[in-house]
């Protein structure tokens, strides 16, 4: 998802042979459904863990804004513009909660930002493709954001307590974010031939990297099934994947665009859609490094930190300068 | 690596005359700085009227391992609340 396949750094799920007295009075704490808080006692399998899964959802929400940032000068109209300065300064903001979580943990936001820079830690792999019409502002909100809801929604009751409280500020904002991208896939659906065809166009271009956000099947995963059992997972990869398909296709076929997967088809039986194999020779190689778009996205992420260090710089030597003054006075 | 800005703890106050009460935390260089980011990151939709910012350096918290000793003492007084005390139903206003 925003955090994809995220290590625990562990062989088997922990068993309670396996356990401390201390570990398993944590785990007893997490299947009672009580909250951890920073300074309670944790394994630290499970505060790494956690620092990767939420600085990765930070650093996705940051670089989220890239693609976005693309079309702020070309949006149609005044009003979309604002809508899109909007929605991109949430993306700002998601970054900022989630950081805050990750440093309860003990980790500093420069160092985990640094981590970015160095090509080191990992976002998700939907924002390493190219925005290429307006219509992809619509895809991206009624798709990718849409699928950001369906994984952050069971977040909200995960086990840590600052990640819990951060899903929830998160979700009340994202709603906001699916909406709008569904409103620009509406108005270009019921507009010329050529505007449906850009919405369509972008529906076939996002549909595939949407369902890889959720990453491959998990079922056998040792990672999965530790984070499930420290309530950092609630469903699995699978689960989430096929509510996001179940829950589009509908709205699809309200816009009169059609899902590009033709083994797509209603299941009576299991009450939800089949789809058709997803590639995830493609998923891997955007992970490794080689999507279209991911070296000009650090590129620009870099840029823009290295830029805003004279700034950085000069606040806190304004700071200082007024702290001493004081100090004189 | 430039210097890190502090971390600061944020309070919203609602609409309603509430108390202030934590949203969450920011870096910031200085005070004035903090009021400012607190706006943008924990005020984007009407929520609040009025805004503190705290170092968090400078918050001292109760440890978790204190806990018995902080808060068992008033799990034994439950007469400290109103529903300890039946009332007959024909008695009013109380």
């Amino acid at each position: 998802m925003y955090a994809q396949m995220v290590e625990t750094g562990l062989k088997n799920v922990r068993t309670v042979d396996d356990m401390s007295e201390e570990e398993r009075a944590f785990q007893e704490r997490i299947d009672a459904g009580i909250k951890i808080e920073a300074k309670d006692w944790m394994p630290e399998a499970y505060r790494k863990t956690l620092v990767r899964q939420i600085s990765q959802h930070a650093h996705s929400e940051i670089v989220g804004q890239l693609p976005e940032g693309n079309w702020v000068t070309r949006a149609p109209t005044l009003k979309r513009k604002s809508i899109l300065l909007a929605k991109i300064q949430d993306e700002a903001g998601h970054g900022l909660y989630l950081y805050s979580a990750a440093e309860t943990l003990g980790v500093s936001r420069d160092e985990l930002l640094a981590a970015l820079h160095s090509g080191k830690a990992k976002y998700s792999s939907i924002f390493n493709y190219p925005t290429l019409s307006w219509a992809d502002m619509g895809a991206i909100g009624w798709l990718v954001d849409g699928s950001a809801i369906i994984n952050q929604i069971p977040l909200c009751r995960c086990s840590y307590g600052p990640y819990s409280r951060a899903m929830i500020r998160v979700c009340k904002e994202e709603s906001f974010h699916a909406r709008q991208g569904y409103d620009i896939m509406m108005a270009l659906a019921r507009g010329t031939p050529e505007q449906k065809a850009m919405a369509q166009d972008a529906l076939n271009r996002w549909w595939w990297p949407s369902l890889m956000m959720f990453g491959p099947s998990d079922a056998d995963s040792v990672n999965s099934a530790q984070s499930s059992k420290w309530r950092i997972k609630l469903f699995s990869n699978d689960e989430l994947r096929q509510r996001m398909v179940d829950q589009t296709v509908p709205q699809a076929e309200f816009l009169g665009l059609t899902i590009p997967d033709p083994d797509l088809k209603w299941n009576a039986e299991r009450g939800s859609y089949d789809f058709g194999e997803i590639d995830w020779s493609e998923f891997h190689n955007v992970l490794k490094g080689n999507g279209p778009c991911n070296r000009e996205r650090l590129r620009t992420r870099v840029k823009a930190w290295d830029d805003g260090e004279w700034f950085r710089d000069a606040l806190v030597a304004h700071a200082e300068k007024k702290q001493a003054k004081k100090a004189a006075a | 690596m430039s210097k890190e800005w502090p971390l600061w703890e944020v309070f919203i106050r609602s609409q309603h005359g509430l108390a202030h009460k934590h949203v969450g935390s920011l870096h910031a260089p200085d005070a004035e700085m903090a009021v400012n980011n607190a706006r943008d990151v924990y005020t984007r939709r009407n929520e609040g009227v009025s805004i503190w910012v705290v170092r968090a350096a400078d918050i001292v918290a109760s440890s978790p391992a204190d806990k018995g000793a902080l808060f068992e003492p008033s799990n034994s007084k439950v007469y400290r609340h109103p529903t300890f005390f039946p009332m007959p139903e024909e008695v009013k206003n109380l």
